[in-house]
């Protein structure tokens, strides 16, 4: 059994108790203690199930790259799955439940799937899952999606924030074990901006445990000592609890910090992510042991030697009373050595090489009375939910078993790989390292910046260098190399520590142990412990023919859990290599992507969420707005009053009578989102008659023009109505959604093309609340105010003036988008809501309300003026749309003349813009097509027209519409069908779009 | 004509680390020209009261500032009540020269953060170097604060003047508020 | 994400703050022009593996226009530089030819 021992550990505090729950049950561990070390210390050896076979898992790593041990977090709010025990730090109430299984952790219903593991093999759901199609609706799909998935999602809102933090630095560091700390040192010490990151919530890594001396002293004494120095330096900034997550152009790099994980009541955001800029990185992100491949190597109880010898050193946690050591290499007898000095019994230390001498830690376990035996290995591993006893083969062999030893729990080592992660995901490439069998960091191609200079230096472990002494070395020589690019200098003295080296003999790759494994073995040794692939199916898509490693992992599954692979990837491509009889270097690793560990969503949406999830624009009226009924609709990013209801009024009657009244009395809008521009210069008129289609230079100043914007496509992009203020100077309105790109598409055409023209341009939207006086009781609302004449004489139609109303000053433009007399006054935006209630007080007696979107949609459609967005939709011309009067025939040239008289524009078969009456008086449906005759290349139903816009029109008491028809202008009075999605067939007349006021009596008064 | 007011009627947030406050209602011209010209530069300079700022930089002397926008473009700013007057001034010592000279003080929101960590306020939000080291007094940013453009400058050590389009007033005080929550100080420019 | 460098504001930001527009140095061609010219000046691009001019503009800075030099495999910068330009600054190309020696300068707009 696992248990906490009388030991002392290095990172927990025994006079700190803390108590937690694990499935419901009170446990208690120490400050300092992860979850995985806590629930090791209450026996608690069994964490969750795999996700293919419902196999019993135990936690195999200390680290960040552990596969097994996952849990549910928190409740409610703070709920979240998948949460390593690892990584996740115990604090005082901390509630996790283990989650994959079903009705509990120790009876599963689901494990039966691993009794069926044959018929489960690698490609299984793809073979199965094909046919017949018919299945997939109602049966695949149904059972693919129930049984897919770690964890569950949380139901609840997140009750967190999040942050982004945007920094700079010349060198960031990334792993604050001992390479990290040291590379930090030499480049403080040169005066570098410096920031260095730890995953963990402490410094050194695991080289304090690994033991060994540095000048002299022990490795904590270094790490205590560099961390002073360190701290005292102003140009360094270090964070625990940090991961780089990644690295990407141009130095670019994520660090994710985890604020408040091991104190969720704290106050403050939860996460915050780093966005950092830095000249060059360093990663000293260590490496990562590999397990090895034999029978039953997934049973709990078999771990990592490294991680072994962490719950025992770190945490005072012995993982079993008996353990069996197995390894290719030197580095797992510090394990052995470590459980013997905490009074634990180590049977036996299997090792697969067969070695000329016992030197170093060989030598000193032996020396301890541990009994080593060279070129052997294990052939099964046997038990259920808990490991309890290996059988032993000779290495070479296939696996006769020679002995049978009883033991509680297993540590493996099959070698070191460097955590490569971030030096590859912005390119860096990998070279194969033979003598430690394990791919590292191609110092000759790094990532490259926009310098097209490298800049990603590894450094210590992560750089293949696993000796203590060459990890300091190799640390402080990546931070000089760094410093020397940057072009700053090292003083003199700076200078690397030195380690004691230890004898050591060289590893020896071991893919398969024993390494002749019958079938049968095979399919009982895991690599990658969380998706359940196994060595045999690995072989078995190398078979099938699945020979590139990125085919055999989406085959497989290899590597796709949540820990990317960080134990299996290794392991599964030298399997590979090996049943294709070829180089592992040739046979290439996966892509690595980031971020390294998984981040939280959270983290990755920022500051955005609810309120400032995104920027909403308002006008100067809109908390009146909001305060009257309004119910908006998003136009652009402004929220715009669809209508204004009242009481218990429907949206639709408020629109209903909003028209109603506007047609007959007087209606305000706020039309303040509307664009303005000014163009002004001594070109101002010249660039304007390039950006319209109609003239814009002969407007006389006073007056206004409405007018046609089209790309260089020649289709229509945006209209509105131009004033010329004065001589050289243009006030061109546009649509709502289109200030911020109309003006951005005038700037492109003068910084780009006509950089000679003398034209400025200024987007001037916001310095004016816009208020539309309109209906037959406007004049009258206006004179009431005072101050300017607006008879029809002094303010006709499509005239403009400055003056002073009611006090206010203003600018009124007379122009009309509903037919009726009507009236923009523009206004300061400081002012605009004054003018607002000015003028509902003003025309209370005249029925003044405010009217909406919708209302204005009406309006216009029953005068047949087209919406740009409506009518238009990135393919229509002006031509389409019967606007020939608007486009200037005068001009040599308006940017998309050229185009609109290319073959397509001027064929006659073009759909064009026709007003249409259903025949009962319904409302056509939006959107919905015209049938024609026949069928198309693909034996559709051909398509003769679509609805533009569709409204119920209170003024005719009927639906109107407007529509794009194939040959509409010899179609007049034709009756055309449009199915609708209810199943109902509209069907509809064509008719001239003007549905209202023909002459135009109404506006002209 | 009524008393002007700004998009939050000079809102102040003070439970964060930093202080938000809506700057109440303040003269800003846009101006653009050729910032080169001689007559330009005297008629800025006369109706700003500063001198010419360099590029990214703005000058200010009391309430009066002028700011580098682009390489044709200056923002000026006054007293509100001074605007009209000003730009009076302005377009008759400019005519003949083509510029264009505009009223934009309604247009625009201003916002003061204030605080020892005002400077981490800023960095969480826009992608700008703040160390005390790169982003000095005297330097004018135009970027983006989160989703929207602003442009900012420090008038006095701990203080960050931050300008934005008036529209999104409302969601730059809830952003500015937010990224100075209490106890989320960052601790980075603490030297 | 890149790292870019205003030539007109002379700020270096990231690439947030802009916004890229695609090739840069196109010829336009307007009414009268022949089709095919139109057709090339309308849609025709090139997608070059290597070394490309670009349209940038800082669209959250000063809002100006500028063209940039870069590669698009190794996403190294050349240079930023003026929009006002029909084709790309001595400096520029020679930066690039000490960059890409196998890079053909004929292959530069003019």
């Amino acid at each position: 059994m696992s248990t906490r021992l009388a030991t002392p550990g290095r990172l927990i505090d025994k006079a700190a108790p803390v108590s937690f729950t694990f499935n419901g049950k009170q446990l208690r561990g120490y400050k300092g203690d992860t979850l995985a070390s806590a629930l090791l210390a209450n026996d608690q050896m069994l964490m969750g199930r795999s996700f293919k076979y419902h196999r019993p898992r135990g936690v195999v790593a200390s680290g960040a790259e552990e596969p097994n041990g996952l849990v549910n977090l928190g409740s409610e709010g703070r709920f979240e799955p998948n949460q390593r025990v690892t990584t996740t730090e115990l604090f005082e109430g901390l509630e996790a439940s283990s989650q994959n299984h079903w009705p509990s952790l120790e009876f599963d219903v689901g494990a039966i799937n691993a009794q069926l593991s044959r018929f489960l093999p690698a490609g299984f759901y793809y073979k199965m899952f094909m046919y017949p199609r018919s299945f997939w609706e109602h049966v695949y799909e149904p059972i693919i999606r129930a049984s897919a998935g770690l964890g569950k999602a949380p139901k609840a809102r997140d009750v967190d924030t999040y942050e982004h933090f945007y920094t700079f630095c010349d060198v960031l560091i990334v792993g604050g074990g001992v390479a990290g700390m040291q590379a930090a040192l030499t480049a403080g010490k040169a005066g570098a901006r410096v920031i260095l990151l730890e995953q963990t919530d402490h410094w050194g890594g695991r080289a304090p445990v690994d033991g060994g001396r540095i000048d002299g002293a022990p490795v904590d004494d270094y790490v205590k000592e560099t961390l002073n120095a360190l701290r005292s330096m102003d140009n360094v900034e270090m964070r625990l609890r940090t991961m780089g997550a990644g690295v990407y152009d141009h130095g670019y790099a994520l660090g994710y910090e985890r604020l408040t994980d091991h104190a969720p009541e704290a106050a403050g955001p939860r996460h915050r992510l780093w966005r950092i800029r830095a000249a060059q990185i360093i990663t000293a992100t260590g490496a990562i042991e590999r397990p090895l491949s034999f029978a039953g190597n997934d049973i709990p109880g078999v771990m990592l030697a490294s991680a072994v010898r962490d719950y025992v050193v770190n945490y005072g946690v012995s993982v079993g009373d008996r353990t069996v050591v197995v390894t290719n290499n030197d580095n797992a007898y510090l394990t052995a050595i470590a459980l013997k000095h905490a009074g634990l019994d180590v049977p036996v230390i299997l090792d697969a090489r067969v070695l000329p001498s016992d030197l170093g830690l060989i030598e000193r376990a032996k020396a301890l009375g541990i009994r080593v035996l060279m070129g052997h290995a294990i052939a099964t591993v046997k038990g259920g939910k808990r490991v309890t006893g290996v059988s032993i083969c000779a290495q070479a062999g296939e696996g006769a078993v020679l002995e049978e030893i009883q033991c509680d729990a297993v540590a493996m080592s099959g070698g070191w790989s460097p955590v490569v992660h971030l030096w590859s995901h912005c390119g860096g490439k990998l070279r194969w390292d033979t003598a430690h069998a394990c791919f590292s960091p191609d110092v000759d191609n790094p990532p490259k910046g926009s310098d097209g200079m490298g800049f990603v230096t590894p450094a210590g472990a992560a750089s293949g260098m696993f000796a203590l002494d060459d990890v300091l070395h190799d640390a402080h020589a990546a931070a000089e190399g760094v410093i020397t690019s940057l072009d700053m200098k090292l003083p003199k003295d700076v200078t690397s520590p030195i380690a004691e080296r230890r004898e050591e003999s060289p590893m020896a790759p071991v893919w398969m142990m024993p390494q002749g494994a019958s079938v049968k073995l095979r399919e009982k040794t895991w690599l990658d412990y969380q998706n359940d692939v196994k060595v045999s199916d690995v072989r078995l898509a190398a078979q099938e023919g699945f020979v590139s490693v990125e085919h055999a992992k989406r085959y497989t599954t290899l590597g796709m859990a949540t820990d990317q692979g960080k134990l299996s990837n290794i392991n599964g491509l030298a399997t590979l290599a090996g049943a294709l009889d070829a180089d592992i270097p040739t046979v290439g690793t996966t892509t690595f992507r980031p971020p390294y560990q998984p981040i939280s969503l959270g983290a990755i949406g920022g500051e955005a969420r609810g309120d400032i999830f995104q920027p909403i624009r308002r006008t100067p009226m809109q908390d009146w707005h909001e305060a009257n009924g309004a119910v908006f609709e998003p136009v652009g990013r402004w929220r715009r009053p669809y209508a204004f209801t009242r009481g218990l009024e429907s949206t639709h009657d408020a629109v209903m009578r909003e028209v109603k009244n506007t047609r007959e009395k007087l209606g305000l809008l706020d039309a303040s989102t509307l664009g303005k521009i000014i163009v002004k210069g001594p070109d101002a008129g010249k660039f304007l008659d390039m950006m319209y289609t109609n003239m814009m230079s002969t407007l006389k100043p006073g007056k206004c023009r409405y007018g046609l914007m089209c790309s260089e496509n020649g289709f229509l992009i945006d209209d509105g109505v131009v004033a010329r203020i004065d001589e050289d100077t243009w006030l061109c309105h546009t649509t709502t959604g289109g200030a911020e790109s109309i003006h951005a598409h005038m700037e492109e055409w003068l910084q780009t093309e006509w950089w000679d023209w003398n034209v400025y341009v200024a987007n001037v939207t916001e310095q004016y609340a816009q208020i539309a006086v309109v209906g037959p009781n406007a004049r009258t609302a206006l004179e009431r105010l005072g101050g300017m004449d607006l008879s029809k004489e002094a303010l006709g139609f499509m005239d403009w003036a400055d003056g002073t109303l009611g006090g206010f000053k203003v600018r009124i433009f007379r122009i009309s988008f509903s037919g009726e007399l009507s009236y923009e006054i523009a206004i300061d935006a400081g002012h605009g809501q004054a003018l607002w209630d000015s003028l509902l007080a003003v025309g209370a007696d005249l029925g003044a309300m405010p009217y909406g979107t919708e209302c204005l949609h009406i309006l216009r459609a029953e005068k047949g003026f087209i919406m740009i967005g409506d009518e238009t939709d990135g393919t229509v011309i002006p031509q389409d749309l019967g606007l020939n009067w608007a486009i200037s025939k005068k001009k040599e040239d308006y940017l998309g003349k050229r185009a609109q008289a290319r073959s397509h524009m001027t064929d006659p078969s073009r759909w064009k813009l026709v007003g249409l009456e259903t025949v009962d008086g319904s409302t056509l449906p939006d959107g919905a097509y015209a049938t024609g005759e026949g069928t198309n290349a693909n034996g559709q139903q051909n398509m003769i027209g679509r609805v533009t816009s569709t409204y119920h029109s209170p003024t005719l008491d009927r639906g109107i519409a407007m529509g794009l028809v194939l040959n509409a202008p010899d179609r007049m009075g034709e009756v055309l069908r449009f199915p609708g999605t209810d199943g109902k067939i509209y069907e509809a007349k064509i008719v001239d779009p003007v549905f209202y006021d023909k002459e135009g009596s109404k506006q002209n008064v | 004509m009524s008393d002007p007011v700004t998009a939050l009627k000079g809102l102040k947030n003070t439970g964060g680390f930093a202080s938000i406050s809506e700057v109440g209602p303040t003269g800003m011209i846009t101006l653009r020209g050729d910032l080169s010209a001689k007559p330009v530069i005297k008629a800025a300079v006369a109706a700003s009261g500063v001198t010419m700022p360099e590029q990214g930089r703005i000058g200010s002397e009391g309430n009066h500032a002028m700011a580098w926008m682009s390489p044709d473009e200056l923002l000026i700013l006054c007293a509100y009540g001074d605007v009209h007057d000003r730009l009076a001034a302005l377009n008759k010592k400019l005519s003949g020269q083509h510029t264009l000279a505009v009223n934009v003080s309604d247009a625009r929101a201003m916002f003061r953060v204030r605080g020892a960590h005002a400077r981490e306020v800023i960095a969480k939000v826009a992608p700008v170097d703040m160390h005390p080291d790169a982003f000095t007094p005297g330097m004018f940013r135009r970027t983006r604060f989160a989703q929207v453009p602003a442009a900012f400058w420090m008038p006095e050590p701990d203080v960050v003047q931050v300008i934005c389009f008036r529209s999104v007033a409302r969601y730059m005080y809830d952003l500015l508020g937010m990224a100075a929550q209490s106890r989320s100080e960052v601790g980075y420019f603490r030297r | 994400m890149l790292t870019i460098h205003c030539p007109n504001c002379g700020v270096t930001a990231e690439e947030t703050e802009f916004h890229a527009h695609g090739e840069a140095h196109l010829k336009r061609f307007g009414p009268g022009s022949s089709e095919d010219d139109f057709e090339s000046y309308l849609f025709m691009r090139k997608n070059p593996k290597g070394v490309h001019f670009e349209r940038w503009r800082h669209q959250y800075g000063c809002g100006k226009w500028f063209h940039v030099a870069r590669c698009t495999t190794t996403l190294e910068i050349f240079g930023s530089y003026s929009a006002q330009t029909t084709e790309p600054p001595k400096e520029i190309i020679n930066h690039i030819e000490n960059r890409r020696p196998d890079w053909n300068a004929t292959e530069a707009p003019k």
